[in-house]
């Protein structure tokens, strides 16, 4: 009887302390948005989403952070695409391909999982280097590959988690049709991963688009919005970062703007990629 | 005997289709074994399969098997632990040695597993995309033969009006059948069947036991099953396996009644 009891007092607690941090968690997020909102509030208006730095604008004079916002997007698009192109490929070769090699497969995982853990900075110089080897300015294509650099191992490791989690059954269903294992990869793992694969791109979208260190020294910084892959880019990570550091109240607060336009781009391609992702899983194999 | 089966075999090849004259045996393996490391889990097997009859493979658990199935179709190539070797005769082709395009040895067997797994697109592409991977593009040619099988599997009716829904809108059962039906329209010989029934409800089960009755006059069937009864109702030829190895086989009947060793004994007491 007392035993009995106990049980139910550790269920009870192991219930409210898992939801405790479950909604935790989500409470951090309410919050973080509250805040940049309640300090970004007072700047945010339509000429902060539609124009450029005008003269004096680091000053507290007109214009708006549009060079960033475009050439954050021209940035995560671009290194998206590269991501998608390199790890498409990789990750089905990894399970279809070398099915039969495990040990392989772990190996390349285990590359990958290290090549995640880099620090962007470090993707940075890197990226940094590879532009002056090949002699070339700050710009949005230099951005862009050191970039997809960056969130290529997200993107090959998240689409080889998608694929892995589909069921051998499949696949040995599909080849015993007499599908060769390229039919395999393109016609039935690509169209059961496919959920799984937006949410992965979204991902890699959202840690491209938000990060700042890789873009540091590759992309540069310019007012203009970039109409050339070898001009120079604004990103808003940066925009973020050098408003901030003013000394003038007007501009720490467009910084705060600047914070929720990211964070508003960020949850619209969410949820865009949810929307996706649940219209195109209707036929999936569950 | 074997030596005269054989020259039929040549002789029916030789001059025409072996539709004419086909030989008994659509399926015969010699000196098979197969390896997992240290593991032996297929020995020396020797085995025939008789055409157009529904062979029964019983056995415990881990007896091997799911992976004589497996060898048939060559899906063992996804298992890299897997060594495979002796001979296996599909009609006259022995498919471990053989350059023939493993695509197409394939498309020679359909496959049913224990639980569906059709394929994340409609229940109309399930059945069409064998057709296309066989090169065919003729539009009506491909709605006819999906109409055809899965008529043949007894979904048409339940189906015809939703041919574009997604497959996994269909129960299990249904599913099973739809599987069935894409196997069938790549035009197989043989069906091997793992059992195809463990994760239906008796109903469907009685479905795809009934579907395998008439099916047989067309295809030849290779059933796994652990479920005795079902053994009983649908062997024609029935073979008992224990440890990778074939301890009895013959008609269904004489060895459910007589079993001759103390293996197949117990298995038949308290197997089920």
């Amino acid at each position: 009887m007392k035993i009995r009891k106990i049980k139910i007092l550790e269920e009870k607690f192991f219930v409210v302390l898992s939801g405790f941090m479950a909604y935790s968690l989500i409470a951090v997020l309410a919050f973080i948005i509250l805040v940049i909102f309640v300090k970004g509030f007072g700047a945010l208006n339509l000429d902060m989403i539609m124009k450029t730095p005008k003269g004096g604008y680091y000053y507290g004079g007109e214009g708006g952070v549009l060079n960033a916002i475009m050439g954050s997007l021209y940035i995560a698009f671009g290194a998206s695409l590269i991501a998608i192109l390199i790890g498409m490929p990789a990750a089905l070769y990894i399970n279809v391909q070398l099915i039969r090699y495990r040990r392989t497969q772990n190996t390349i995982r285990y590359f990958l999982d290290a090549l995640w853990g880099i620090p962007s900075i470090v993707y940075g110089a890197f990226g940094f280097t590879l532009m002056l080897f090949f002699g070339m300015n700050a710009s949005l294509l230099a951005g862009i590959i050191t970039v997809a650099l960056l969130i290529s191992p997200i993107m090959v490791r998240t689409f080889d988690e998608v694929l892995s989690t589909i069921p051998k059954g499949l696949h040995e269903a599909t080849l015993a049709l007499g599908f060769t294992r390229t039919e395999t990869a393109f016609k039935v793992m690509l169209k059961q991963g496919f959920s799984g694969f937006i949410t992965a791109i979204l991902l890699s979208f959202g840690r491209g688009i938000g990060d700042a260190a890789s873009v540091l020294f590759t992309a540069g910084y310019t007012d203009n919005i970039p109409v050339n892959l070898d001009e120079p880019a604004a990103t808003l990570p940066l925009a973020i970062f050098f408003q901030l550091g003013s000394p003038i109240p007007e501009v720490r607060e467009r910084a705060f703007a600047s914070a929720v336009i990211l964070t508003v781009i960020i949850l619209i391609i969410s949820l865009g990629a949810r929307y996706l992702s649940k219209r195109y899983s209707r036929t999936n194999l569950k | 005997m074997f030596i005269a089966e054989e020259k039929t075999i040549t002789a029916s090849t030789g001059f025409s289709d072996s539709h004419e004259n086909p030989a008994k045996h659509i399926v015969r393996i010699k000196n098979l074994n197969v390896h997992a490391g240290e593991h032996h889990i297929l020995k020396n097997v020797d085995l025939e399969i008789p055409r157009n009859k529904i062979t029964v493979l019983l056995g415990p658990s881990g007896c091997g098997k799911t992976t004589m199935l497996k060898c048939m179709n060559k899906l063992t190539d996804l298992y890299r632990e897997l060594e495979v070797s002796g001979n296996i005769f599909i009609e006259k082709d022995d498919i471990l040695n053989t350059t023939t395009n493993i695509a197409s040895i394939r498309q020679k067997m359909g496959l049913l597993s224990q639980r569906p797994y059709p394929l994340p697109v409609s229940i109309y592409k399930n059945v069409s995309y064998g057709l296309k991977l066989k090169g065919v593009r003729d539009r009506k040619l491909i709605d006819f033969s999906v109409e055809k099988h899965l008529r043949e599997v007894g979904l048409w009716e339940e189906v015809k009006n939703r041919l574009n829904a997604p497959a996994t809108s269909l129960s299990i059962g249904q599913q099973q059948r739809l599987c069935l039906a894409r196997g069938l329209a790549v035009k197989p010989s043989i069906i091997l069947a793992d059992e195809p029934t463990s994760a239906l409800d008796p109903i469907s089960s009685k479905i795809i036991e009934n579907l395998f009755k008439d099916l047989k006059k067309h295809y030849t069937i290779i059933l796994v099953t652990h479920v005795l009864r079902q053994a009983i109702r649908l062997a024609d030829h029935a073979i008992f396996m224990i440890d990778g190895e074939i301890i009895e086989q013959g008609d269904p009947e004489e060895l459910f009644k007589n079993p001759q060793t103390e293996g197949l004994r117990a298995y038949l007491v308290d197997g089920n």
